[in-house]
């Protein structure tokens, strides 16, 4: 695992300072946004990074306006983000749909505040799982990943980007407030270390451009506006040349293309770790900053001789059924702790099917899980 | 296991309680070679109310980024005192400033007049929190003086570098009192 690191590093950082210089590494060049906490550092630090690489940086008047900006951005060719909390996150839907339905590539990140409602807005969840999953209308595919340290804010940004300019789909960075408030000493790559992939562009004069067509991958080309090529941009579903349509032979395809574009591609898309996992019994299910309590669940649990591991989940949505179903061979029961009441569990539980045991181990009281809280719900632990 | 250091500051809004966690992580974890987290809890008013930071040092990469059972509490109100009760390691030391606490939770206390010390160093009761700094480069095992006066430095606005170091300055001697006296062996112990 990398926390097993070499040095200790040079540099002091926050984790939503890092994830401002992985979206600047990553090639970002447009963010719009409305600050709010736990997410306000992100827009602070790309206020003045942003210009600083000719890149342009908006405060807007609200979250549905911002996004709506960034995904006017992309379209002109920017790469482009926005970042918010819970309240924030909420009024984006309607448009991370559109970005789904239009195919524009963004990075929405959601450092994860409790909620419902203005809630806990300095305190630490997980409450937003299913809201990044299904939080937009309609059925759709979806991207989601989540860090567990300052360094992987810095790398996570960088796949966001990468993956939605890959796949032409919005991504969401769901951090939460440990992780993202937390320093660490980190460091980061050098800017030509970092893999940064670009949209592909069409390659056919823009006369003969048909900006929704299917390919082998399942992603078309995508025309920038202000480069020739010019093209019906619509929320409404749409055929292959972006016009709206009620045709049965039309719809169908581009729904199944919209969903294999991301599914036929799960093996690129989708990240885990496991750690202390070969002869594991008991296995723990965890992601973000409860990980890092899971951790240290398992190190504990072992100095008894209990034979505990853990499965980190990187990629949220679409969610990794192979890495759950990987560990049903060994574990007998299957650990959730999650600072909501059940969210990802529900997932572990219906990939299991029966064939282990899983607890759900919650905590919704704006802090972080305590490893002695996780250990609690294993058999054999004795405090 | 891996030894850990734990040190928690705590008061309300506008005590520094922030960056002296800061300087502390930059000092341990920057110019002392160690690893570090640093993470902060407090409300949602824009002044006043409950703010804390906390630092996690250690000699091999930190799992649990919150504190488990603090080495070193420095609470700078009563409330921040109640609230690290049972938190505390059987040889923790509570850095304390007895004109802002006079209840103490258990725990070993050393009594440095953090805001007197500061009026007296540098003319500024905000300074109290560089005072408590010099003091814990005194009394922390995984931290030096040379780091803390670095980092220290290294965060000082402008114009205030030299009320930073008088500030460290006299935390240190303060501390430098009262170090022989603390009844246990303040060394973190080695991974097994």
């Amino acid at each position: 695992m990398k926390m097993r690191a070499e040095e200790p590093a040079k540099k002091l950082m926050q984790g939503n300072e890092a994830c401002a210089e992985g979206a600047i590494a990553a090639g970002c060049r447009f963010y719009a946004g409305y600050p709010i906490t736990p997410s306000s550092e992100i827009a602070e630090v790309l206020s003045y990074r942003l210009p600083a690489v000719g890149g342009t940086f908006i405060q807007m008047e609200d979250e549905i306006a911002s996004l709506g900006a960034v995904i006017g951005a992309s379209l002109a060719g920017a790469k482009a983000m926005t970042a918010t909390s819970g309240p924030g996150f909420s009024l984006m839907q309607e448009h991370i749909g559109f970005a789904c339905m239009a195919e524009v590539p963004c990075v929405v990140v959601n450092v994860m505040r409790g909620g419902p409602s203005t809630g806990l807005p300095t305190l630490p969840a997980q409450g937003d799982v299913q809201q990044a999953r299904w939080g937009t209308h309609g059925d759709h595919p979806i991207i989601v990943l989540t860090p567990w340290s300052v360094r992987e804010c810095f790398d996570l940004t960088v796949r966001a980007f990468n993956l939605s300019e890959k796949y032409r789909t919005p991504v969401i960075l769901l951090m939460d407030e440990v992780v993202g408030h937390m320093r660490e000493n980190v460091e980061l790559p050098n800017p030509e270390e970092v893999e940064v992939l670009d949209r592909v562009k069409p390659t056919v004069p823009p006369e003969w451009y048909i900006p929704y067509e299917d390919t082998p991958f399942g992603v078309p080309p995508m025309g920038i506006f202000g480069e020739g090529y010019r093209y019906h941009v619509t929320g409404l579903l749409h055929d292959v040349r972006g016009f709206p349509t009620l045709r049965e032979d039309e719809i169908e395809p581009f729904m199944r293309r919209l969903f294999r574009k991301i599914w036929a591609h799960l093996n690129d898309i989708q990240q885990w770790e496991t750690y202390l996992m070969e002869d594991a019994e008991t296995a723990i299910v965890a992601y973000g900053s409860v990980a890092r309590s899971a951790m240290r669940a398992v190190v504990e649990a072992r100095e008894v001789g209990l034979r505990m591991g853990l499965l980190r989940l990187i990629t949220l949505w679409p969610f990794c059924r192979k890495a759950v179903e990987s560990i049903l061979d060994g574990c007998k029961t299957l650990i959730v702790p999650e600072m909501n009441l059940g969210q990802i569990s529900r997932e572990v539980k219906r990939v299991a099917q029966g064939r282990a045991q899983v607890r759900t181990v919650s905590r919704v009281l704006g802090r972080l899980i305590k490893p002695e809280e996780i250990l609690e719900a294993v058999e054999g632990w004795k405090a | 296991m891996t030894a850990r250091y734990e040190v928690r500051f705590s008061g309300t809004g506008g005590q520094g309680v922030v960056l002296a966690g800061i300087i502390l992580a930059e000092a341990a974890g920057l110019h002392g070679g160690q690893y570090v987290v640093q993470t902060v809890s407090y409300g949602p008013q824009v002044r006043g109310g409950m703010s804390s930071a906390e630092v996690v040092i250690s000699e091999r990469p930190i799992d649990y980024p919150k504190p488990i059972r603090l080495d070193l509490l420095v609470p700078f109100t009563q409330e921040a005192c109640h609230q690290a009760a049972g938190l505390m390691k059987e040889d923790g030391i509570i850095l304390l400033d007895p004109d802002l606490v006079s209840e103490t939770p258990e725990g070993w206390v050393a009594s440095v007049p953090l805001t007197r010390l500061a009026v007296e160093a540098t003319g500024r009761v905000q300074m109290a929190n560089i005072v408590a700094l010099g003091a814990i480069s005194r009394l922390c095992p995984l931290v030096d003086e040379a780091s803390m006066l670095d980092a220290a430095k290294g965060r000082a606005p402008k114009g205030l570098f030299e009320a930073f170091e008088r500030a460290l300055e006299a935390g240190g001697r303060f501390a430098e009192e009262i170090r022989g006296k603390i009844p246990f062996e303040k060394a973190p112990t080695p991974e097994d």
